[in-house]
């Protein structure tokens, strides 16, 4: 991630002299971005096998609370932070979309797992979606099927790095004209309608699955299934006991 | 369960009925099947009252469906009935007035296979929403390719004032002034 580091202009030597003293000199900026940071309040939701981890990373093992975020709302009104966790299938892309559009600013979003990323397994199939990041904005995306909850907490500390080095000022949602709001997709007759917003993300324009593993092939010898007669009358009455 | 021993106790109750034995299922005629059903949960001799299972196979030259029957009191089973139905022609008799537990399994045949079950009081789709073409899980389903945009979704982005790029739209147009839907890469197959 390249960050611009936000720090104030004053010695860091001199703070920890002046520390010694019981003075502490600090930024609002800093103050603020603190406190945000060290109460992130999660949107208490999970997909699929991701969200057992994510559950183990709120237990007492592994303990989430250490980092500030252990309060998970049941609201997305309350929320700052949105795990994507585990497989979003194209039924439910609408409903996480709205969840997203209905989060108070700021909100971040981290994609927990392969599923949430790019469709993990499932990428070839009909019915999951290929990324999450194809409707919304992502900060923070957190490999592995499922991450670790030792993982987890690592995605949430770069999380708050992020929030450590933003401006008040700059952050994008107090600029004009920026758009924190998405369209929420609709069902079609193959998928979903739109397939992903381009102003959020574009596909790549060299396929790096196909340089690499070339096009799909069905590999073994097809056995042809037996062949049978039993197919019914077809002027017979179907139906009658 | 000796699916040789039900056969003919089958053909014994229905004389002239068609049944044939592919890995210890019985193979019935779709007309004969509720029939088959209804003697198999109700004869005190196989009281097979649970129907566990009902499944679809897509075998390219005709579509299979299974059911898996079980017998509560009796603490045998599964007995395998399976019904042949041509792919173009994919009618099965519904198993609901026998079976209340069959509405939900053959409603998921139906979205994923495309087998109509006749009879069945609200034959809909159940994974799958209203609208959706096709039937996924048939072997000739091709996905959509989801890396590129069509000339709805150019529509619909700019419905919702977002901007498509004009390579994006001419591609679209080009799509859909050649007729042509953009679908996933069929795997080719290889012999090994």
């Amino acid at each position: 991630m390249g960050l611009a580091k936000n720090r104030s202009e004053v010695d860091e030597g001199l703070k920890s002299e002046l520390r010694k003293k019981g003075v502490v000199i600090t930024t609002l900026e800093e103050l603020y971005n603190w406190g945000r940071r060290s109460s992130i309040w999660p949107l208490q939701f999970g997909l699929a096998c991701c969200a057992i981890e994510m559950i183990a990373t709120a237990c007492a093992r592994y303990d989430i609370a250490r980092f500030g975020a252990e309060l998970f709302r049941a609201s997305p009104r309350q929320a700052d932070l949105m795990i994507v966790a585990g497989t979003v299938t194209k039924k439910m892309a609408p409903q996480i979309v709205r969840l997203y559009n209905q989060m108070a600013e700021p909100k971040y979003v981290i994609t927990m797992g392969a599923c949430s990323i790019a469709g993990g397994p499932f990428i070839d199939g009909y019915n999951v979606l290929k990324g999450i990041d194809r409707y919304m904005p992502v900060d923070v995306h957190l490999p592995g099927c499922p991450p670790r909850p030792e993982a987890l907490l690592w995605g949430l500390m770069q999380l708050q790095q992020k929030i450590d080095n933003q401006e008040i000022e700059k952050t994008e949602w107090y600029q004009k004209g920026t758009k924190r709001e998405f369209p929420v997709p609709e069902f079609g007759p193959k998928g979903l309608i739109p397939k992903f917003n381009p102003e959020i993300w574009r596909p790549e324009t060299a396929s790096h699955r196909r340089s690499r593993y070339g096009d799909p092939v069905l590999l073994g010898k097809k056995v042809a299934a037996p062949k049978f007669e039993t197919f019914g009358d077809p002027t017979a009455k179907v139906g009658t006991v | 369960m000796n699916p040789t021993e039900v056969k003919s106790k089958l053909e014994a109750q229905f004389p002239g009925i068609s049944i044939q034995i592919v890995n210890n299922g019985l193979v019935l005629k779709p007309e004969d099947l509720v029939r088959v059903a209804k003697f198999l949960k109700e004869s005190e001799e196989f009281k097979l009252n649970y129907l566990s299972l009902i499944t679809a196979v897509d075998y390219l030259e005709f579509l299979e469906s299974v059911y898996h029957l079980y017998s509560m009191d009796k603490r045998t089973g599964p007995l395998i009935l399976k019904v042949r139905v041509p792919r173009e022609r994919a009618t099965i008799p519904s198993l609901v007035p026998v079976f209340r537990g069959a509405e939900f399994q053959e409603r998921e045949a139906y979205d994923m296979m495309g087998i109509s079950y006749e009879d069945h009081p609200d034959l809909r789709r159940i994974f799958m929403w209203e609208g959706f073409e096709g039937y996924p899980l048939r072997k000739d389903y091709i996905p959509e390719d989801a890396d590129v945009l069509e000339w709805e979704d150019v529509e619909w982005l700019e419905r919702h004032d977002v901007k498509v790029p004009e390579e994006y739209k001419e591609f679209a147009r080009q799509l859909k002034a050649a007729g042509k839907e953009a679908r996933a890469v069929k795997p080719t197959e290889k012999e090994i």
